[in-house]
C-alpha cells in the first residue's frame, strides 16, 4: 500500500477507535480558551459552531468499543443502543472535553435524551435543535431562521465573542468544500467500488466527526487521490445500496462482512449529517438566510423528515438507478423508529420498480456476523443469478 | 374508552357512564354512516387535536389511537398486529400503528363493529410523538388522500414562547385551514369556532374540578384507571359540543355527591371502599388487560390520585383553557402544552407537584414498549422523583395493545412487592 495512503488510513482508524476523544482534547490544548460542542445525529448547523471558533464534535455512540456499565441502567431493553452508549460516554467522563451538546430532532429517543442530559448534567450547555417539518420559506423558514439565530447567540455566548457575518460565510464555504469532497468520494466509490473499500471509506468519513472541517477535507482529498491509484481489480460482486444507518452506526466489522459476502456498497446513508445538503449553500449574502433556505430546499431525504409530496422511497429508487445498483440492503438498528417505520414504504417503492432487497437489524455493538454474512451472501448470489437469467 | 368491555353485570352504573357509552356509540355510528349522510371525515391524533376547528367545518374526526386502544380492550389487537407484522412492519415499532394498519388491512371495521369510512384528509398534528409522522405517511399510502401537516415545536424547556405560537398559528392559516376548506367545501368561520371554544372551556372547568377532586381523602375518583374514562370526551371528538359540556356537568355532580357521601371511586367490581395507598402514575395504561391491571391496584387498596396519561390531551389542571377570544392562538397553545410535548425536566416537575399536592404515598411508572415519547428517560425520572420527594417509586413494563408484552404474573408480583414495601415503610414511620 502507498505509504501516504497507509498513513491516512491509520490516522482515520485511530480516530475511529478513540472513544476517549483524545483528538478533541488535543485540538483544545493547542490554544487557550478553545471550546468544543458535541452533537448527536443526524443534522445540526455545524457552521455556527465553527464560525464561533469552536470545534463541532459528532457523537455517534460508543460502537463496539465501549463496555456499557452505567448506560444500561437508564434505558429499558426495548430502546436502541446509541443513547445508552452516549450516556456511558458521558457518565464515564469521556465527554467532559465537550463544552456543550446539541440534540437534533431526529426521533423521540434523541429528543428525550436531551432532557436527560439537562437533568444529569446541570450547568452544562444543552440545546434541543427543533428542525422544521414545514418547508414553506415564510412559515417553517421563519421558524428555522429564528432557531438558527438563537443557536448563533448561544455559540457567541459560549465562545465569548461575537460571530461576525464574514466568519459565518467563511464557515459555510469551508463546509461546502467538505461536503463537496464527500460527494466526490461517494461518486468515485460508486464508479469503482473495488478501489474504495467500505472499511476505508467509512473510517475516512467518520474522521469528520472529530477533525476540524478544513483538516478533514484535506484528508478526504488526499485519500481520494491515493486510493484512485490503487491496483485492485474489479471483482464480480453485486452492487448494493445500504439504508437505515443514518443514526446509530453499525460496527465497522459488519460493513466489512457485507463486502466479504460479495456486495460492493455503492451508496449508503451512513453518517448522513456530514453530507446533509445535496448542493452548495450560497456563500454570499445573509448567511443565516442561506443556511435556512438550504435546509428547506436542499436537504437529503431521510426518514426523520416529513415528505410533503408523499413520495416516500423515490430517493432510494433514484439512488439505485444513479449508482447502477442491483439491489438494496435495509440495515437498521434494532428499535430504530424512524428507519423501521419507514421501511415498509421503502420496500413498497422498490417492489414497484422490481428492485431486489433484503433486510436485517443490528446494534452498534453487534459482535456476531455469521448470519448476516450468510444472508448478504445469499442475497448477492441471488441478484447475480437473477441478473444473468 | 367506553365501559362496555368491562363486565357490566358486576359494574355499578352511574349516569355519566351511560351518557359516555351513548356518546361513543353515537359517534361510531355517525362515522359508519358518514358517507350516506354526506359528512366528510378527517383522521387526526389525540395530542394536540383540533376538534373544535374540524367541527367548525362540520367535519368528523377519526382518532386512530382511540380505534387502537378500543381494539385492545376488545381483544382484537393481537390479530391486527400480527397482520401488520405479516405485511412487513417491524416487531420493534409502535403497536398502535400496527393495530391500526392491521385493522385497515382486515377490512377497516372499527372496534364497535361499524366499518370506518376512508378519511378525506389526514390531519397530521405532529405533537409530542415522532411516530405520528410515520404513521400518517403510512396511512397516506393506503388511503391516497391529502395530508395537512402541523408541526408543533417541542417544549424542551417546558415553556411556551411567542415564536412557538406564531409558528403554529401560521401553519393553521397557511396549511391546515385551507385544506379543511377544500375538504369541507366551507369557508373558515372564526365566530363559529369561538362559540365552540367557549363550550370547550366550560367542559374543561368541570373536567379540572373532577381531576382535582382526588385531592380529597378518601379520593372519590381513580385518576388513572377511572381517569381514562373521564378524559374520553374531552380528549376526543366531543370538545366544543353541548354533549361534551353536559357529560362533564353530570360527572361533576356525581363526584360531588360521592365526596359528600365519603365514597371512593367506582371500579368494575363496585365502589372501592378501602384506600390504603394514594399513588401517582406516569405512563399510559395497558389496554389489552386493562381490567386485570386495574384490579391489581384496587385489590391492594391503591387508588391513583393523579396521572400523567390524563394530560396527554392537554394540561388543563395547570390552568390552560381554550379561549374564544383568541381562537387560533389558543389552539396553538393547547397543542404546545400537551404532556408528551414537554421536556423531561418539566415532566418531572409536574409529577413532583402531583406527588406533593395530592399527598401521594408513592408513584408508579408503567413503561410501555410502544411509546418512546413517554418511555425514554423514565428510569431517570424515577430516580429524580425519589430524590426530590423522598416518596418511593415503582417501575413496571408492559405495552399499549400488544398482549405479548403484558406478563400478568410479573406485573402482579412487582405491584404486590411495591405495595408491601409501602406497607413496611408506613409501619416504620409509625414506630420511628
Amino acid at each position: 500500500m502507498n505509504p501516504e495512503l497507509e498513513q491516512i488510513l491509520s490516522r482515520a482508524q485511530t480516530l475511529y477507535e478513540d472513544v476517549d476523544y483524545k483528538a478533541v482534547a488535543e485540538w483544545k490544548s493547542y490554544a487557550p480558551g478553545r471550546r468544543a460542542i458535541g452533537y448527536l445525529p443526524i443534522y445540526v448547523p455545524r457552521e455556527l459552531i465553527h464560525a464561533a471558533g469552536m470545534l463541532p464534535v459528532g457523537i455517534f455512540g460508543g460502537g463496539d468499543r465501549l463496555e456499557i456499565i452505567r448506560g444500561d441502567a437508564y434505558f429499558q431493553s426495548y430502546i436502541c443502543h446509541i443513547p445508552r452508549s452516549t450516556i456511558e460516554l458521558a457518565l464515564s467522563g469521556r465527554l467532559d472535553v465537550l463544552d456543550g451538546m446539541l440534540f437534533p430532532s431526529i426521533c423521540d429517543v434523541i429528543r428525550n435524551l436531551s432532557g436527560m442530559w439537562t437533568m444529569l448534567f446541570p450547568g452544562r450547555y444543552v440545546r434541543y435543535v427543533d428542525l422544521p417539518q414545514n418547508y414553506d420559506a415564510q412559515v417553517g423558514g421563519e421558524f428555522w431562521r429564528r432557531e438558527l439565530t438563537a443557536i448563533r447567540d448561544d455559540m457567541t455566548r459560549l465562545a465569548g465573542g461575537a460571530i461576525a457575518d464574514q466568519s459565518l460565510r467563511n464557515s459555510i464555504r469551508i463546509y461546502n468544500q467538505n461536503r463537496l469532497a464527500i460527494r466526490e468520494l461517494y461518486q468515485a466509490r460508486s464508479e469503482a467500488p473495488w478501489l474504495y473499500p467500505i472499511s476505508q471509506v467509512y473510517a475516512v468519513l467518520r474522521a469528520g466527526a472529530v477533525l476540524p472541517p478544513e483538516e478533514h477535507t484535506t484528508m478526504l482529498r488526499r485519500y481520494l487521490e491515493m486510493a484512485s491509484q490503487g491496483s485492485s481489480l474489479p471483482e464480480d460482486r453485486s452492487r448494493v445500496v445500504l439504508t437505515g444507518m443514518f443514526c446509530e452506526q453499525p460496527p465497522l466489522a459488519l460493513l466489512i462482512t457485507l463486502e466479504r459476502a460479495g456486495c460492493w456498497i455503492v451508496n449508503d446513508d451512513l453518517l448522513l449529517g456530514l453530507r446533509w445538503f445535496t448542493g452548495e449553500i450560497p456563500e454570499e449574502g445573509d448567511a443565516i438566510e442561506n443556511l435556512a433556505q438550504a435546509y428547506l430546499t436542499q436537504s437529503v431525504a431521510t426518514a426523520s423528515c416529513y415528505a410533503p409530496d408523499g413520495q416516500r422511497g423515490r430517493w432510494l429508487v433514484d439512488a439505485v438507478r444513479q449508482n447502477r445498483a442491483d439491489g438494496v440492503i435495509f440495515c437498521a438498528p434494532s428499535f430504530c423508529d424512524p428507519a423501521l417505520l419507514e421501511q415498509p414504504m421503502l420496500v413498497a417503492a422498490l417492489e414497484r420498480e422490481h428492485i431486489p432487497h433484503t433486510q436485517f437489524k443490528y446494534s452498534e455493538d453487534t459482535g456476531q456476523f455469521a448470519v448476516i454474512r450468510e444472508q448478504a451472501g445469499t442475497f448477492s448470489d441471488s441478484i447475480r443469478l437473477w441478473s444473468e437469467a | 374508552m367506553t365501559r362496555d368491555t368491562v363486565q357490566e353485570s358486576a359494574a355499578q352504573k352511574e349516569r355519566s357512564m351511560v351518557l359516555q357509552k351513548q356518546l361513543i356509540g353515537d359517534y361510531y355510528e355517525s362515522l359508519g354512516h358518514a358517507r350516506e349522510a354526506g359528512r366528510r371525515v378527517v383522521s387526526t391524533f389525540v395530542p394536540g387535536n383540533l376538534t373544535e376547528l374540524l367541527r367548525s367545518f362540520d367535519l368528523l374526526p377519526i382518532l386512530p389511537e382511540i380505534n387502537a386502544l378500543q381494539s385492545g380492550m376488545r381483544k382484537l389487537s393481537a390479530n391486527y398486529i400480527a397482520e401488520a407484522e405479516k405485511q412487513g412492519h417491524s416487531e420493534d415499532v409502535c403497536t398502535y400503528v400496527k393495530c391500526d394498519i392491521g385493522m385497515l388491512k382486515s377490512g377497516n371495521v372499527g372496534p364497535t363493529g361499524v366499518k370506518l369510512p376512508t378519511p378525506d384528509l389526514l390531519l397530521l398534528s405532529y405533537t409530542g410523538c415522532f411516530t405520528f409522522l410515520k404513521w400518517f405517511e403510512l396511512l397516506r399510502q393506503e388511503y391516497q388522500c391529502p395530508v395537512a401537516m402541523l408541526h408543533v415545536p417541542y417544549l424542551a424547556n417546558g415553556r411556551i414562547e411567542r415564536h412557538h405560537v406564531d409558528y403554529v398559528v401560521q401553519q393553521l392559516r397557511t396549511e391546515v385551514i385551507p385544506k379543511l376548506e377544500q375538504v369541507s367545501g366551507r369557508r373558515y368561520d372564526e365566530a363559529r369556532l369561538s362559540e365552540m371554544l367557549a363550550l370547550s372551556a366550560k367542559a374543561e372547568d368541570d373536567f379540572v374540578w373532577v381531576l382535582e377532586s382526588a385531592k380529597n381523602i378518601p379520593s372519590p375518583i381513580d385518576a388513572y384507571f377511572g381517569g381514562v374514562y373521564y378524559i374520553g370526551p374531552i380528549f376526543t371528538a366531543f370538545r366544543g359540543t353541548s354533549e361534551g359540556v353536559e357529560y362533564y356537568r353530570v360527572l361533576r355532580e356525581e363526584i360531588a355527591e360521592r365526596i359528600r357521601s365519603g365514597l371512593g371511586p367506582i371500579t368494575p367490581e363496585g365502589a372501592m371502599e378501602s384506600q390504603r395507598y394514594r399513588l401517582v402514575v406516569e405512563g399510559p395504561p395497558n389496554w389489552t388487560s386493562f381490567r386485570e391491571f386495574w384490579k391489581m391496584f384496587y385489590d391492594e387498596g391503591a387508588v391513583v390520585v393523579a396521572s400523567s396519561y390524563t394530560k396527554v390531551g392537554g394540561l388543563y389542571d395547570r390552568g390552560f383553557r381554550h379561549d374564544p377570544n383568541r381562537p387560533l392562538e389558543s389552539l396553538a397553545e393547547y397543542c404546545l402544552g400537551c404532556y408528551t410535548n414537554l421536556g423531561l425536566p418539566a415532566r418531572v416537575d409536574l409529577l413532583e407537584r402531583y406527588i406533593r399536592e395530592y399527598r401521594a404515598d408513592g408513584f408508579m411508572i408503567n413503561s410501555v414498549k410502544s411509546c418512546n415519547s413517554f418511555s425514554v428517560g423514565q428510569l431517570l425520572m424515577l430516580r429524580q422523583l425519589e430524590q426530590r420527594t423522598g416518596v418511593p417509586g415503582g417501575f413496571i413494563e408492559s405495552d399499549l395493545v400488544d398482549p405479548r408484552y403484558f406478563s400478568t404474573a410479573n406485573i402482579k408480583n412487582r405491584i404486590e412487592s411495591y405495595m408491601q414495601m409501602l406497607a413496611q415503610r408506613r409501619v416504620a414511620e409509625v414506630t420511628a
